[in-house]
């Protein structure tokens, strides 16, 4: 980074002293990823948006009644909030400088994402031999696209996760290695509350009305 | 000839479309040739390498943006040309529907996406971590990302024109137009795939830019203290980050509607293209925001300098800029009043349209009040921003017509609006990055663009600019609708529109002239020696001219607004001179080669989408993931320069 370390100002004094914080070239960089999260938010916020729009179009086929199937979601919903519980974990035992334990939830943070998309992709094979498509009707077109572009997201945590995972496991907790795991765990996070809009937006509205 | 070959060359080389191809081959071919003729003979095929391709330094960055965008420029000024030579007379036959069709849709994309936005961005890394004090952006190896990813964007579109055919749905590509069902082919595909990989490199500059100045301003620099510009970028790098997503979902959505067959915005299976036309337009009323405010930062910088003033009524700047860059996304249904949302909806967008006149008009003001017992330089700069004064607030009035829903069923889609949009665009971020180009010029370069040459280059431009818009105004409300190829002979058009054609030929002749004075000043410019030559106001100009790589020897420490001027007349500008001691080692980052190879692979990703050959398309994103891959595990990409590195600069540049 091209910058005098003095004139950098870091986070506010209570984040300064986590370790992610310490080193103003790596909180500049955290400062980056949340403008990140911002663009990141409104491409979603245009994805319902169209799925709003569209939500009643059928067609005359699959409605969201019928091809939203409850204890699929359900789970696919517990598994994703308990990863974020876990990353949240992971990014605590970073702070307190445990190695072995950081890895350890990222790995459990890692096979609850892997179980959650695992799930998604079953549920959308399901739905797709049932004749509900993408291409099928305008709803299915947003149905698909938005939950598939929240687990395409966080199937790219996953892989993101595992490389800083053997970045920690190659180099310890140190002022970067630890920027790297608190900005995998904002994204994932992230990922965590968009789920929870199309858990009620898309699952929870659709199942109701 | 085999047939296949035969085949290849009229379905993918279009050489059944007639000389316009073959002279554009031509000339391709042999300006490639040349190219790598003059690389090889120089042997500067290294050099080009080191120090261009992977350079991260914001300084070169801005370089390489400001050649691509005049390059860009002269493109969609052809195509200009050929679209005002066919209207020249009625019933012409120059060109074609569908090339016309083609060409203005190549010429609205290329001048707001690949000459606008370059544009701008040239400005932004050439003065933003000058004006601040800072020693680069907050992310160099980013911002080598956006601007790869720009560049390749760009040929991606271009290379439309020879390879596969040219876009043809307008610059808007509306749905259903541009769905599969009415436009097969690739070129719309060419169009979605260049804007939507220009269009991250977009995103990441407006991130970067929105970083670098909340987080690394030289000590003493605070928020109000800043130089305008500086401001302005805050403002559209706002803006960038919030409305670039939406184009993007417009890109993708439309995208999967021709390659995959999802039905966003069909007329069959529940589509709805105006969705569409709202997401796009979400962000593309707020993109001629982006576009302006720089401007509008360089009009402050400009007519403070050249007024020997301070800016007038600072506050009010800054908060109009931020106020226009909140209502610019309270507008956008002004763009199609004619949808029929109703009378509720057009009428708050028509009062939000209108609002848009007030922090404009404070700024202008300001400007004018700057200027008021100034002590006036017309310098080139200056001259280009006077002349956008009056253009502007003319532009700036027709569309405040415009905004009036009731008299827009009149006025939408005719040559009243195209001559609209063009007087703010061209009088307003034309003209303004034009003066940003001369006002920062010999802080790029060492040199003085010529005088003489400059002035016939802006008498034309402008000129010719009027000469031809203002003929539209009068067209569109006797009934001439834009994109119309040709007309019959009895509208009464004729005059005006051969006018109009004459107009545009002077403006041609304009450029012309700025091309030819950047050629000659290259040799003959007046070197600038001291790094102050306009008698400056802000940071940059108490640098010398070029800039070295490092910037700023000794971080400055600021104590008040325009703190060149006020050193300069306290008599402390040897404050930031540094002593050889002061100098500590300086923390630069190394450069890259892989934001190149990342975009070209981005590109390879992009050109296997336009034709659907997917194996091409997933080798592209596979070399897209080793380049993120690789980043991921690089840790040594910082150096320190040595102190006695910089005391010999420092000292060669007599600055110790």
């Amino acid at each position: 980074m091209a910058l005098a370390e003095k004139h950098v100002t870091s986070g506010g004094s209570a984040r300064a002293s986590s370790i992610e914080y310490r080193d103003p070239h790596q909180a500049v960089r955290i400062l980056g990823f949340w403008l990140f999260l911002s663009t990141d938010m409104l491409l979603f916020a245009c994805l319902f948006a169209t799925y709003l729009v569209v939500r009643t179009h059928t067609d005359g086929g699959p409605t969201p009644h019928e091809i939203f199937d409850v204890p699929g979601f359900t789970i696919e919903t517990f598994l994703l909030l308990t990863s974020s519980f876990t990353g949240g974990l992971a990014t605590l035992a970073m702070r307190n400088g445990h190695k072995k334990q950081l890895m350890v939830w990222l790995i459990v943070t890692i096979l609850l994402g892997l179980g959650f998309v695992g799930l998604e992709i079953q549920e959308f094979m399901a739905d797709v031999a049932e004749g509900a498509t993408m291409q099928r009707s305008a709803f299915l077109s947003a149905f698909f696209t938005l939950v598939g572009t929240h687990g395409s997201h966080v199937s790219l945590g996953i892989g993101w996760m595992f490389i800083t995972l053997l970045q920690v496991a190659r180099r310890g907790i140190t002022e970067v290695t630890a920027r790297k795991v608190f900005i995998v765990n904002l994204y994932w996070h992230f990922l965590d509350v968009v789920w929870v809009f199309i858990f009620t937006v898309v699952y929870l509205s659709g199942v109701v009305m | 000839m085999p047939q296949w070959l035969h085949t290849f060359g009229d379905q993918y080389l279009m050489w059944n479309e007639g000389p316009l191809i073959w002279i554009s081959d031509v000339l391709i071919l042999l300006t490639g040739f040349g190219i790598v003729f003059v690389l090889t003979y120089f042997k500067k095929w290294g050099w080009l390498w080191r120090e261009w391709l992977t350079t991260v330094d914001h300084k070169k960055i801005g370089i390489m943006y400001l050649i691509a965008s005049l390059l860009m420029m002269f493109r969609g000024g052809v195509d200009a040309l050929l679209l005002r030579t066919q209207l020249a007379v009625p019933n012409n036959h120059f060109l074609d529907a569908e090339h016309y069709d083609q060409i203005f849709t190549t010429h609205g994309t290329i001048m707001i996406l690949f000459m606008a936005m370059p544009f701008i961005f040239a400005l932004f890394n050439i003065a933003v971590p000058l004006q601040i004090g800072a020693r680069d952006v907050a992310f160099p190896y980013l911002n080598a990302i956006s601007f790869w990813l720009f560049f390749f964007g760009a040929l991606l579109f271009n290379i439309s024109f020879v390879f596969g055919g040219s876009p043809d749905a307008g610059w808007v590509s509306y749905p259903p137009l541009a769905g599969p069902e009415f436009d097969k082919g690739p070129g719309e595909n060419f169009y979605l795939l260049a804007l939507q990989i220009s269009g991250i490199g977009s995103i990441g500059t407006g991130i970067n830019f929105l970083a670098t100045i909340l987080k690394m301003r030289a000590p003493g620099m605070t928020l109000m203290r800043m130089p305008l510009f500086t401001w302005s970028v805050v403002a559209t790098s706002l803006v960038i980050i919030f409305a670039f997503p939406a184009l993007t979902v417009a890109l993708a959505l439309l995208l999967l509607d021709r390659i995959v067959g999802t039905h966003f915005f069909t007329m069959t299976h529940g589509g709805d293209p105006m969705m569409y036309i709202n997401l796009f337009w979400i962000w593309g009323h707020p993109e001629v925001y982006i576009v302006i405010m720089p401007a509008f930062g360089v009009f402050s910088e400009v007519v403070a300098t050249f007024s020997r003033k301070r800016v007038f009524g600072y506050t009010s700047m800054v908060t109009s800029l931020l106020l226009i860059s909140v209502i610019s996304f309270f507008v956008w249904a002004h763009h199609f009043f004619t949808m029929g949302a109703g009378a509720d909806v057009n009428t708050f967008f028509a009062v939000a349209s209108m609002a848009v006149a007030i922090p404009t008009g404070v700024k202008i003001f300001n400007w004018l009040f700057t200027m008021f017992r100034g002590r006036i330089r017309l310098e080139l700069p200056m001259l280009w921003t006077i002349a956008f004064v009056p253009c502007f607030a003319i532009g700036g009035a027709t569309g405040v017509m415009l905004a009036a829903a009731p008299a827009d069923y009149q006025y939408h889609n005719s040559y009243f609006l195209i001559a609209h949009f063009h007087q703010v665009l061209i009088g307003g971020v034309v003209f303004g990055m034009l003066a940003g180009m001369y006002y920062w010029w010999p802080k790029m370069f060492g040199f003085k663009l010529d005088d003489r040459l400059g002035r016939c280059a802006f008498w034309f431009f402008n000129i010719g600019f009027y000469v031809c818009f203002m003929p539209q105004y009068a067209l569109g409300f006797m009934g001439m609708q834009r994109r119309m190829y040709v007309y019959p002979a009895n509208m009464g058009w004729n005059t005006l529109n051969l006018v109009s054609t004459i107009g545009a030929y002077l403006m041609g002749i304009g450029f012309l002239f700025i091309v030819a004075q950047i050629l000659y000043s290259i040799r003959y410019g007046e070197r600038d020696v001291t790094g102050d030559i306009w008698d400056g106001r802000t940071l940059e100009w108490s640098l010398p001219s070029p800039v070295p790589h490092y910037n700023f020897a000794v971080i400055p420490t600021i104590t008040s607004r325009d703190a060149w001027w006020e050193m300069k007349q306290t008599g402390q500008t040897q404050a930031l001179r540094p002593s050889a001691d002061e100098i500590a080692p300086i923390h630069m980052p190394k450069n890259s080669g892989r934001p190149f190879i990342l975009s070209a692979c981005f590109f390879v990703a992009g050109f296997g989408f336009v034709f659907e050959w997917f194996w091409l398309a997933a080798l592209g994103l596979l070399g897209v993931v080793i380049c993120l891959i690789l980043r991921a595990f690089e840790y040594d990409d910082e150096y320190h320069i040595p102190p006695h590195e910089v005391v010999e600069t420092e000292s060669a540049l007599g600055r110790l």
